[in-house]
């Protein structure tokens, strides 16, 4: 059938169940938006193109499916990049369409030109430029494909206008097969056996979760896995709601600001078995003293992310839900072993127990409003049920903290880039996927002023996110570090006396405003905010030098922990 | 440890540019690159030569690999192989020392390309050994100017 390259790009989201777009029109798109108008497409107007791939993206993360965004040429294309970039850091399915400008105009500087796909090439996991209307059918299946599949990830395809113009006659391939593109899912029997057997013969394990039990759906396989062996467990920040927190074996995280216990047993561990994680710097801290007594085993789908900072025993590039079904399978049967192993770590985990006891966790209630407290709170009267994403920094950590996930796709946040700004328009993106949930984004004076403008998106389609500002009229997590490596000198740091009125601010965008300066109206105040299904910012005055703790200074040794 | 790492890949626009900004990304260095069309006219096969332990050459192929429009990397330094450059290099030459020059040329089986009356333009091929051998004894008589191709290399066939 003859269409044009905007219809086809129509049909192709359509053929990939693409039930929404997040985007921003433009020049260079205005064909592709035509199309959208005519055929009454799903499609999401945000205030930036930032938040249009930031939305995508918690869309991505709370369902699991691929996060589609729309955006023109030039500055639309540039306002991605942190967007692309966050996803790529934390393994994001996105692909992102950008208009160009003809074909014929391309590197004349013509007006909105940018070399998109050159400035993406390093952030994204493949990027395109459509340089003919022919190849487009190929390139959205190749785009779709290779964002979700093995370890997901970004992709950008560059639409120039005149492509989109242009007609033929297509047909969609039925099999997408990328020549230089074949992920690995299936562990190496052989790695698996021997995995097994370290497995059997431990004394002190510990399993370390990272983001990639989460991206590949391997929750239950992984609570299974843990429960049957009786091993103590740790997610990194990616990896929280992996397994359920509130778990005796649970630790909670681990690494720069993880707990006491988890970072304790990793230290004296005779077996780490990572899965899905990748030895992130705040995971690891001084990499040299890192689990210095455990050999390690390496669940990972991403063949670069195995032997990259830290040298493994036993490497087993895979999926981990299909790795973790084969160690389950291969458990069957060897239940003797099982139990002999369980008794022999029976002594391990009376000594994490210990450590957990002797540094929980914790902060102390004092008039001002703790912002630990605020979190719990949260937590308990959403029954641990909310998506909760969150912007960078002390707000972060504490969400980290103290909200007890249990339940895998319910943490929104930027893990490795460390994008301020990422939660509200995350927080929206999740809304979309789960219309019903109650989604929260918990938020810092600072970080929330960056997306601010995705207020009006969240009225504009009545997506009632609950953004809860901790407010301590600083940058929190800059001053925590200033007030400890830098004698106090709060370099631009103090928010106080010009942030804005967050309530007015609100208000102003059409959503509920609430303020909260005691601790007695934290609970009601959350309360009225949730049962308003309506787009609100509750800002907590909260303590303004609560720090975040434990933490490990940058570059230190895990046991190195500040505890207060 | 110096490796030279053969990489076939798709033979499309932006792939040497993919593979350059993943070497200055990650800081590994590259020595010398070079890239052409295979039988094959939709695949082109680079030849990098690098240098790393271990672990950072165990980074280096797999992050090629990673890169969608890469084929297949070997790293040619664990087996058996050839490698050639081709290298020109224009040498001041005088009426004293132009025999001398030539002399040279001939036993390094170079070619003389290009001369005028100043100098000698000289063509050469050879593996490391033999062109830097070259190089040095040309050194002392002024080289005006050098331009090489960086290496090709090839396994060699299995006997």
């Amino acid at each position: 059938m003859k269409l044009t390259g905007a219809q086809i790009l129509l049909e192709g989201l359509k053929r990939e169940g693409v039930e929404v777009v997040f985007g921003y029109p433009g020049g260079a798109v205005l064909n592709v938006y035509d199309e959208i108008f005519k055929e009454n497409f799903k499609h999401i107007l945000v205030r930036h193109e930032q938040g249009a791939v930031h939305a995508a993206d918690g869309y991505a993360r709370s369902s699991g499916k691929v996060g589609v965004c729309l955006v023109t040429s030039g500055p639309g294309g540039t306002n991605t990049v942190t967007g692309i970039a966050t996803a790529y850091m934390d393994s994001v399915p996105l692909v992102v369409f950008s208009g160009q400008v003809p074909t014929p105009l391309i590197g004349n500087d013509a007006f909105q030109e940018a070399d998109i796909v050159g400035i993406t090439r390093s952030c994204t996991k493949h990027n395109y430029l459509v340089k003919d209307v022919k190849e487009l059918p190929r390139i959205i299946g190749e785009a779709f494909y290779i964002a979700k599949s093995g370890r997901p990830g970004p992709v950008l395809v560059d639409l120039p206008k005149d492509v989109m113009l242009d007609s033929g006659n297509v047909s969609f391939p039925e099999n997408v097969s990328v020549r230089g593109y074949h992920p690995t899912y299936e562990g190496h029997s052989y790695q698996i056996e021997r995995a097994l057997q370290l497995i059997y013969k431990a004394k002190r394990p510990i399993i370390y979760a990272g983001g990639g039990v989460i991206l590949s759906n391997a929750s239950k396989e992984l609570t299974d896995f843990t429960k049957i062996l009786n091993f103590p467990i740790t997610m990194t920040l990616m990896g929280l709601g992996a397994f359920p927190v509130t778990e005796p074996l649970a630790l909670g995280m681990l690494g720069m600001h993880g707990t006491f216990s988890a970072n304790m047993a990793i230290s004296e561990s005779d077996l780490v078995i990572a899965i899905g994680a990748r030895f992130d710097d705040r995971v690891t801290g001084k990499i040299e003293e890192f689990a210095p007594h455990a050999r390690i085993i390496h669940i990972d789908i991403d063949p670069t992310s195995i032997s990259k900072n830290i040298k493994v025993d036993i490497p087993i590039v895979g999926d981990c839900k299909r790795v973790l079904t084969v160690l389950l399978k291969e458990m069957e049967g060897h239940e003797d072993e099982t139990e002999r192993v369980k008794g022999r770590v029976a002594p391990w985990l009376e000594q994490i127990e210990k450590w957990r006891n002797k540094h929980a966790l914790a902060y102390e209630l004092e008039d001002a409003i703790k912002p630990q407290y605020v979190v719990e709170k949260i937590g308990e009267l959403t029954g641990g049920n909310a998506i909760i994403a969150t912007e960078v920094g002390q707000n972060q950590m504490w969400a980290a903290q103290f909200y007890k996930f249990t339940k895998p796709r319910t943490f929104l946040t930027s893990g490795g880039l460390g994008t301020m700004g990422y939660g509200l328009p995350a927080a929206i993106g999740a809304q979309v996927a789960h219309p019903d949930a109650t989604v929260i984004d918990i938020a810092g004076d600072g970080s929330i002023q960056m997306n601010i403008q995705e207020m009006a998106t969240a009225v504009q389609y009545n997506l009632p996110v609950n953004i809860v500002i901790l407010n301590n009229s600083y940058l929190g997590m800059v001053r925590q570090w200033q007030e400890l490596f830098f004698d106090r000198r709060y370099a631009y740091t103090c928010m106080e006396n010009i942030a804005p009125d967050f309530v007015k601010l609100a208000e102003a965008y059409g959503a509920l405003g609430f303020r909260v300066e005691k601790m007695k109206e934290v609970v009601p105040t959350l309360k009225k905010a949730f049962k308003a299904k309506r787009p609100a910012i509750i800002d907590v005055v909260v303590e303004k030098f609560e720090g975040v703790y434990p933490m490990v200074p940058a570059g230190a040794s895990l046991k190195q922990m500040l505890l207060v | 440890m110096r490796h030279t790492l053969s990489v076939l890949v798709e033979n499309e626009f932006g792939v040497l540019s993919r593979v350059a900004s993943l070497f200055s990304a990650r800081g590994f260095n590259i020595e010398s690159l070079c890239v052409a069309e295979t039988l094959d006219p939709s695949l082109s096969l680079m030849t990098i030569v690098t240098r790393g332990d271990e672990m950072i050459m165990e980074q280096i192929t797999k992050q090629l690999n990673k890169l969608i429009n890469v084929i297949k990397v070997t790293d040619l330094s664990e087996k058996k192989f050839v490698d050639r450059e081709l290298v020109l290099v224009k040498v001041k030459a005088t009426k004293t020392n132009r025999a001398e020059i030539l002399r040279i040329v001939d036993i390094f089986r170079g070619k003389v390309v290009d001369v005028s009356l100043k100098t000698l333009s000289i063509e050469i091929t050879g593996d490391d050994g033999k062109i830097s051998a070259m190089i040095e004894l040309l050194r002392p008589l002024g080289i005006r100017e050098i331009v090489r191709t960086g290496k090709i290399a090839m396994l060699r066939a299995v006997k």
